[in-house]
């Protein structure tokens, strides 16, 4: 479903590479998380999956497509076939959650008829469906974030990359949130998470990949945030 | 791609931006008002043209008793001289420019001056030996004047050549220097009205961002992203574009038509259906321009 090779990105002006030479196979149905500080390159490589950039050099095969090579007027098509949640929800504040969800389906050229099924559809697999008329401003911030879910899913993509979708959110909205992710994964979805909520981590035990300073440190099955406490930079980190 | 949600996203694009898209409807207005003015001034032109170069003769005027000695030095016209000249205007050099030709005597010019002739009439100070009798050459090809004046102008027994064409060029002129006014003015407006486009392309997009950041990642095409703001940029000219053509209908049906064409009938001015005939050419122009000038700012601007 996902694998890196070789997978180097470095940034304008940045002195060492966001990510260097990242090796990285994700199968289908696997629930993977990302972990590492701010600034470690999870995001990074998030948005090399995404297609929001290009690795500099290495191939990177995401859903059957080499992104190193993808023409720009084909990345519209790849994007629909996966989805995407953020921190910040990125919800549109002056329409209703229906309408939110039914915004991603009207760009994409859908049918009316086909948006007046699934959007009711996956407002009941977050759980939200009475909340169909509400506007995001009147919502939790976890029923913010089921709702950019429903999003994310209402086009049944096969992948969903989300980047930390707990970020904002008090422990108990974010125990929901992976309640709900775990369903999704367990529907047969892939998900590739990157956090550094390690509640989140620790209460989940997936795999988990840590990427520092642009590199895979650790690649470990069913794992917590962290096992071993490593050296002075990941202490700083727990403090932090 | 659902039109109908296209044209939510105009409508949303214009209400949330509409000072901006007024002022691309106002200066596209008054830049498509010059471009129209500038082309009906050219309809003018070609209307004066048509109308009265038809009309306009050559006249060989020839020599008589009272000519300078430099213009006609073997003074009145001789018998031979009049057969030569009458020779030339049937020669087969210049039959193919030459529709008619009337020969007028000295005493038909000057019966022509006391029919002619109000209060003040010139006939009654001169005598028909003063007059010059004349050749009236009607052309087949307005183009060829100056050949068919250069012909006869050094001929002897010639007075001089007229080409009464001459007489309009003062205000064909005129009019040609009121088209380049009208066109500059134009053209400084239509860049303007071009750049605002721009801006405001850029100003709809950064008050969508969130859409066009959610329109993206869900895979939405370059095309569906870009198609609202080119359509707004379009839509905003289209509307200025009919402005200008309504006002000048306006002001020839009312200024031209109604009261100037009335007082000067012989001018043969343009009418409300010349408007609308060079309507089609001013929409164009700004419709090109406002797609060029949008789709450059979004191509810069909303690139996935």
């Amino acid at each position: 479903m996902i694998r890196l090779e070789n997978v180097t990105k470095t940034y304008r002006g940045a002195g060492t590479s966001a990510l260097a030479e990242v090796q990285l196979q994700i199968d289908r149905g696997e629930f993977v998380f990302l972990v590492g500080s701010s600034g470690s390159g999870k995001s990074s490589l998030l948005r090399l999956m995404l297609r929001e950039e290009k690795p500099d050099s290495g191939d990177l095969f995401v859903l059957g497509e080499n992104l190193k090579t993808l023409p720009q007027r084909r990345v519209a098509s790849y994007r629909r076939k996966l989805g995407v949640v953020f921190q910040d929800f990125r919800l549109l504040p002056n329409k209703t959650v229906y309408q939110n969800i039914a915004f991603a389906l009207q760009v994409i050229g859908k049918s009316r008829a086909f948006m007046e099924t699934s959007v009711p559809d996956v407002l009941r697999l977050v759980g939200l469906e009475d909340k169909a008329s509400s506007f995001p401003a009147a919502l939790s911030g976890g029923e913010q974030q089921r709702v950019a879910i429903a999003r994310a899913l209402v086009n049944r993509p096969e992948l969903l990359l989300a980047d930390e979708p707990t970020g904002n959110l008090d422990p108990d909205n974010s125990k929901e949130i992976m309640g709900l992710l775990s369903r999704i994964n367990f529907s047969g979805t892939t998900i590739v998470m990157a956090t550094h909520d390690r509640g989140v981590v620790d209460q989940m035990q997936r795999r988990v990949v840590e990427i520092r300073e642009g590199r895979i440190v650790r690649d470990a099955e069913t794992a917590s945030y962290r096992e071993v406490p490593s050296g002075p930079v990941g202490i700083s980190e727990d403090q932090a | 791609m659902n039109l109908s949600f296209v044209a939510r996203e105009v409508q949303e694009g214009i209400r949330g931006n509409f000072s901006m898209v007024l002022s691309i409807v106002l200066v596209t207005f008054v830049s498509l008002s010059f471009v129209s003015v500038a082309a009906l001034l050219q309809i003018q032109i070609g209307n004066l043209k048509s109308y009265w170069y038809d009309k306009a003769q050559i006249a060989i005027y020839l020599c008589n008793d009272f000519e300078s000695e430099l213009i006609c030095p073997s003074g009145e016209i001789t018998q031979t001289e009049k057969i030569a000249i009458a020779g030339q205007l049937k020669s087969s050099v210049l039959t193919p420019y030459i529709d008619s030709y009337s020969f007028e005597s000295q005493d038909e010019a000057y019966q022509r001056l006391l029919d002619d002739g109000g209060e003040l009439n010139a006939a009654q100070y001169l005598n028909p030996d003063q007059l010059n009798a004349t050749y009236w050459v009607s052309l087949a090809d307005q183009n060829k004047a100056d050949l068919v004046v250069e012909a006869f102008e050094s001929q002897p027994g010639v007075a001089s050549v007229a080409d009464q064409r001459s007489y309009f060029d003062p205000i064909i002129g005129l009019l040609n220097g009121a088209t380049l006014a009208a066109g500059s003015i134009a053209t400084v407006m239509l860049f303007s009205a071009a750049l605002l486009t721009t801006t405001t392309i850029r100003l709809s997009a950064f008050a969508r961002r969130r859409e066009i950041g959610i329109m993206r990642l869900v895979g939405a095409s370059s095309a569906s992203i870009q198609l609202p703001f080119i359509l707004e940029g379009l839509l905003a000219a289209l509307l200025g574009g009919g402005l200008a053509i309504g006002l000048n209908a306006f002001l020839v049906e009312n200024y031209l038509t109604d009261s100037l064409a009335t007082e000067l009938a012989f001018a043969n001015f343009v009418t409300v259906a010349d408007v609308f005939a060079v309507a089609p050419y001013v929409l164009g122009l700004g419709a090109i321009l406002a797609v060029l000038a949008s789709g450059i700012s979004t191509f810069r601007h909303l690139r996935t």
